[in-house]
């Protein structure tokens, strides 16, 4: 499912067009090439809302939003790892898995 | 969890609108989910807030919820999707970070890291050896409704500029994606170029529509060609066809044209439906009036009698 700037834009509360365009030119949200325009899937609506959320409800600047929203991409892309790598885990034998699991342990506990 | 909006925010009933918005803000900096992925108790405290948020930051609200006009249940915000939950997915990659250079970079790091690859990565380093799929890009494309049945090539240009020719293949469906190897993102070291994908609508026709593999189309005959049969020329999405229309056929029959839908799959093609509308000129005139009060005399079939049958 995909939506034009006009759906997203009625679809989101407190969300201007003029927001919507500048986030788009910036980068920050990606939307797809349609012939009439830019297309947004549900992810790119959801990370409007985000966006809208750090800007609004949170009154991040204009100059720190780049920053916190690298973060959260960088918090994202990390916990998209970790569950790849816990899948990867999943798939070994459990003598595997119990080691894994002890080495773990005993890093969390002293980490030298 | 407290119900008190008031309380939900931390601020004093005699609190100004001013400090209510600063109080919201403060707690939605803290708590807001994407800042913390996958922690359900402060999900549930955003949620809280929010809804407190919604009666007490309007000042209209907040003197109805004062006089007890509403109370704090009832204006709950419905459930919402955060970005975090998307961000889970494959195709939310494309907002990692260095993401159109290849995210798979950092995702190489990490393992590296982990088996410590980097330490024995010899002379050159690891980093040089890197070698890496470019990313996909997304694209779309309206096509036409006969050209997504029989087929066509296209160039688009794509909004960096670049001429790109796609083959759209016969009985293509709506939202189906293009995937044209090596037309993404560059690749880096010896990797190969990413991937377009082009997701295709497919756009409306006036005559045909399409049911699975058939094609379907409305043909409007008159009266008398329902009475006596006919032989007419049908549009097909391959030219047109001459069809037998029986004798005594009715409003809404279904003619079947095989071999003349789309094609399958599986090799073959689907049928073309046909369906059938008598339709009446415009002006009655006299003697199609005298034709019918003829009829009406000595013909007793009633249209209607299942009808009557079932709802008696």
């Amino acid at each position: 499912m995909s939506y034009d700037e006009r759906t997203v834009v009625t679809r989101v509360e407190r969300l201007t067009l003029r927001d919507l365009r500048l986030w788009v030119r910036k980068g920050w949200v990606k939307p797809m090439e349609g012939m009439a325009g830019p297309l947004f899937d549900e992810v790119d609506v959801a990370r409007i809302c985000l966006l809208r959320d750090l800007k609004t409800d949170m009154s991040i600047s204009a100059d720190a939003l780049p920053l916190v929203l690298s973060l959260i991409d960088r918090l994202n892309q990390t916990r998209r790892e970790l569950q790849c790598l816990q899948r990867a885990l999943e798939g070994q034998p459990d003598t595997v898995q119990q080691q894994i699991i002890a080495r773990y342990a005993a890093l969390h506990e002293d980490p030298e | 969890m407290s119900d008190d909006p008031y309380k939900v925010l931390g601020v004093a009933k005699k609190a100004s609108q001013d400090e209510i918005k600063k109080a919201y803000r403060k707690l939605a900096k803290k708590l807001h989910p994407d800042l913390h992925p996958g922690d359900a108790d402060k999900k549930a405290e955003f949620q809280a807030v929010s809804a407190a948020y919604e009666i007490l930051g309007n000042a209209e609200k907040r003197s109805r919820f004062d006089t007890g006009e509403i109370d704090a249940k009832g204006h709950e915000r419905p459930e919402r999707d955060f970005y975090h939950q998307y961000a889970g997915q494959q195709r939310a990659r494309r907002y990692d970070p260095g993401a159109g250079t290849g995210g798979a970079e950092d995702f190489s790091d990490l393992f590296s890291d982990l088996f410590g690859q980097r330490a024995r990565g010899g002379q050159g380093g690891f980093r040089q050896e890197f070698h890496a799929r470019g990313s996909d890009a997304h694209y779309h494309l309206d096509v036409d409704f006969l050209d997504a049945a029989k087929g066509a090539g296209r160039r688009v240009t794509m909004p960096d500029g670049n001429r790109m020719e796609v083959t759209i293949p016969a009985g293509i469906r709506d939202g189906q994606t293009l995937r044209l190897r090596g037309k993404g993102g560059p690749g880096f070291g010896d990797g190969p170029p990413g991937d377009a994908l082009v997701t295709v609508t497919i756009l409306p026709h006036p005559l045909f529509t399409r049911a699975g593999d058939n094609v379907e189309i409305e043909l409007p005959i008159t009266f008398d060609e329902a009475v006596l049969g006919t032989k007419v020329d049908v549009p097909t999405i391959s030219g047109t066809v001459a069809m037998t229309v029986p004798k005594g056929t009715s409003s809404g029959d279904r003619l079947r044209l095989k071999g003349r839908g789309l094609p399958i799959t599986k090799g073959g093609k689907g049928d073309q439906i046909v369906r059938l509308r008598i339709v009446l000129p415009d002006k009655i005139d006299a003697r199609m009036e005298d034709l019918a009060k003829e009829w009406r005399k000595h013909v007793k079939t009633d249209p209607r009698q299942k009808l009557r049958r079932t709802t008696t």
